[in-house]
């Protein structure tokens, strides 16, 4: 192995993990001004020009808060809980790739990614896996029970819905034919996968709610009836690291999201310009960022027992009959005819729409059952 | 589509969260900018003084008696020809308010005599200790007016002899 191979990687790594810490910063302060604007407010303008040095006032609050530890609690899992909540969160977009062709510095082509594995959509699921241990840890170890109710809906939550995450991923898997991620957006030059698959990229897109405890998925940390879940006991800096973690999730699985579904760094002229590629994905990321926020701002926080029976009687099926109709279509189209790809969006949204209907006659019959 | 009401009810809320982001903010930027006050907002304290310069308080601690929570201290003295703060017998040498204590009923406004007391438009009272909080009577005077002079005047004996004025009814 080379010496310079090394430092290429080191120096990519460390550039990565600061655009994700102030990403993270930077979308606290995205998401307070977005929330007020649709709440018919202004949000936080005053430290620095339109609020811009509020998060770093932010940390400087967090850095002095004097930090806890409860008597009782578990001293070296709570401290590590959320260690090992962050790191996941960080290391999950190394996969991500960010624009075409790699970039020439100092004599030397930089990839514009930091890990081209040939199993990456399997990375990304099993890194997101690891995350629940720290959510389920800083919930047990807290020695709360609230703390401990947040760390086990959380777990219960994270592994229902991962099942049609991953049945999520195996459709544009399918489509591209690879789990390599570049592969997966070169696959998409012609056709981004969410007008080829669009239930598969809702399904995705609503499991991500759930996965990083979102609103209206946000019942790990229910304020009003958990306080504030599976971190109440936790303060100062490692509350820091704890939040750092969900918003650099939201920022990964946005990332993730914007890759496999919506064509990564493709878009108009970037054949010709190259370093488009870069702003095209942070484009994307932020839009998809603003439609967290947006879903937030818009929806009540679901019952326990109607988020479960959602993510089991109505995401799986959906997300089987998804990769069904996914590989069915590929093959009429290896097969028969190149058009016949076009099923799957039709086929998927009948599906959809299936499912929609269904719920509805669940929903009403419910309704003749309490009058 | 009744069936796909699962669906457009959710799209119906996003909907209006999205319209919603495109109303102007109902904020305002607190210190640059300030509300207008409502004419009847009870302020501050603010002792009177007559056209002349002297002081409408007359000390007779009314206010203090009528104040609920035990805000205003007042002790009286007596005025002289030569030394004449306020028309009539007496006049307030101590008048303080604790406004730590002072619930802004606007009690004392109606129990004054003279109107000398009157709640003003000042809100903003942030103190940084106790002490700071009461407000002495150099504090809670209203400058003398252009024309008349400062108290203590000098004034011809036999002027002013009734502490109380000829009063109308007020108007707002």
């Amino acid at each position: 192995m080379n010496f310079t191979l090394v430092i290429e990687w080191l120096a990519k790594g460390f550039v990565w993990v600061l655009v994700l810490l102030g990403g993270f910063a930077y979308l606290t302060l995205y998401e307070r001004r977005a929330l007020a604007r649709i709440q018919v407010r202004i949000g936080p303008n005053r430290a620095g020009w339109q609020g811009i040095l509020q998060p770093i006032a932010d940390a400087i609050k967090l850095i002095f808060k004097e930090e806890l530890m409860p008597a009782q609690a578990d001293k070296l899992i709570f401290f590590l809980a959320p260690v090992v909540t962050l790191v996941p969160a960080l290391v999950i977009t190394a996969v991500v790739p960010w624009g075409p062709k790699p970039l020439h510095l100092f004599g030397r082509d930089i990839t514009l990614y930091i890990a081209d594995i040939n199993v990456g959509v399997l990375y990304i699921m099993s890194v997101t896996s690891i995350a629940v241990y720290g959510i389920v840890l800083a919930g047990w170890s807290s020695n709360n029970k609230y703390a401990m109710m947040g760390g086990l809906r959380s777990s219960a939550q994270m592994v229902s819905y991962e099942i049609a995450l991953g049945l999520s991923f195996v459709s544009a898997i399918l489509l591209a034919g690879t789990m390599r991620m570049t592969g997966i957006v070169e696959a998409q030059k012609t056709n981004w996968f969410v007008l080829l698959q669009p239930v598969g990229t809702a399904i995705f897109l609503i499991a991500t709610l759930a996965e990083v405890n979102r609103a209206p998925f946000d019942m790990p940390e229910a304020e009003q009836e958990l306080t504030a879940g599976y971190h109440v006991e936790y303060s100062g800096m490692k509350f820091a690291l704890i939040f750092m973690a969900e918003y650099d999730k939201m920022i990964a699985i946005s990332a993730i999201g914007a890759t496999l579904f919506f064509g990564g760094y493709n878009g108009p002229f970037i054949d010709q310009f190259p370093w488009l590629g870069p702003i095209y994905i942070f484009l994307k990321i932020v839009l998809l960022l603003f439609g967290m926020i947006w879903v937030r701002a818009t929806f009540p926080r679901i019952r326990y027992d109607r988020l479960m029976a959602f993510g089991w009687k109505v995401m799986l099926p959906l997300s089987l009959a998804v990769v069904f109709i996914t590989a069915i279509g590929i093959i009429l189209a290896q097969e028969v005819n190149a058009l016949l790809i076009w099923l799957i969006p039709v086929a998927s949204l009948l599906a959809g729409f299936v499912a929609i209907a269904l719920m509805y006659r669940t929903l009403r019959r419910k309704e003749y059952a309490r009058a | 589509m009744p069936v796909l009401e699962p669906l457009t009810g959710l799209v119906k809320g996003l909907w209006t969260t999205l319209a919603s982001m495109f109303e102007k903010p109902v904020t305002v930027q607190y210190p640059e900018q300030k509300k207008p006050l409502r004419p009847r907002f009870r302020g501050r304290h603010i002792l009177k003084r007559y056209e002349n310069g002297l002081e409408k308080c007359i000390g007779c601690a009314l206010c203090a008696a009528a104040c609920p929570a035990d805000a205003i201290f007042v002790e009286a003295s007596e005025n002289t020809d030569e030394m004449r703060f306020s028309p009539g017998e007496r006049y307030a040498s101590t008048y303080e308010i604790n406004l730590l204590r002072c619930i802004y009923c606007g009690f004392c406004e109606d129990a004054c005599p003279t109107e000398a007391i009157v709640l003003g438009d000042q809100y903003e009272l942030a103190f940084t200790g106790r002490s700071q909080a009461i407000y002495s009577k150099e504090m809670l005077i209203e400058a003398g007016p252009a024309h008349g002079k400062p108290t203590p005047q000098v004034t011809t004996p036999g002027l002013f002899t009734r502490s109380v004025p000829e009063m109308k009814n007020p108007v707002d």
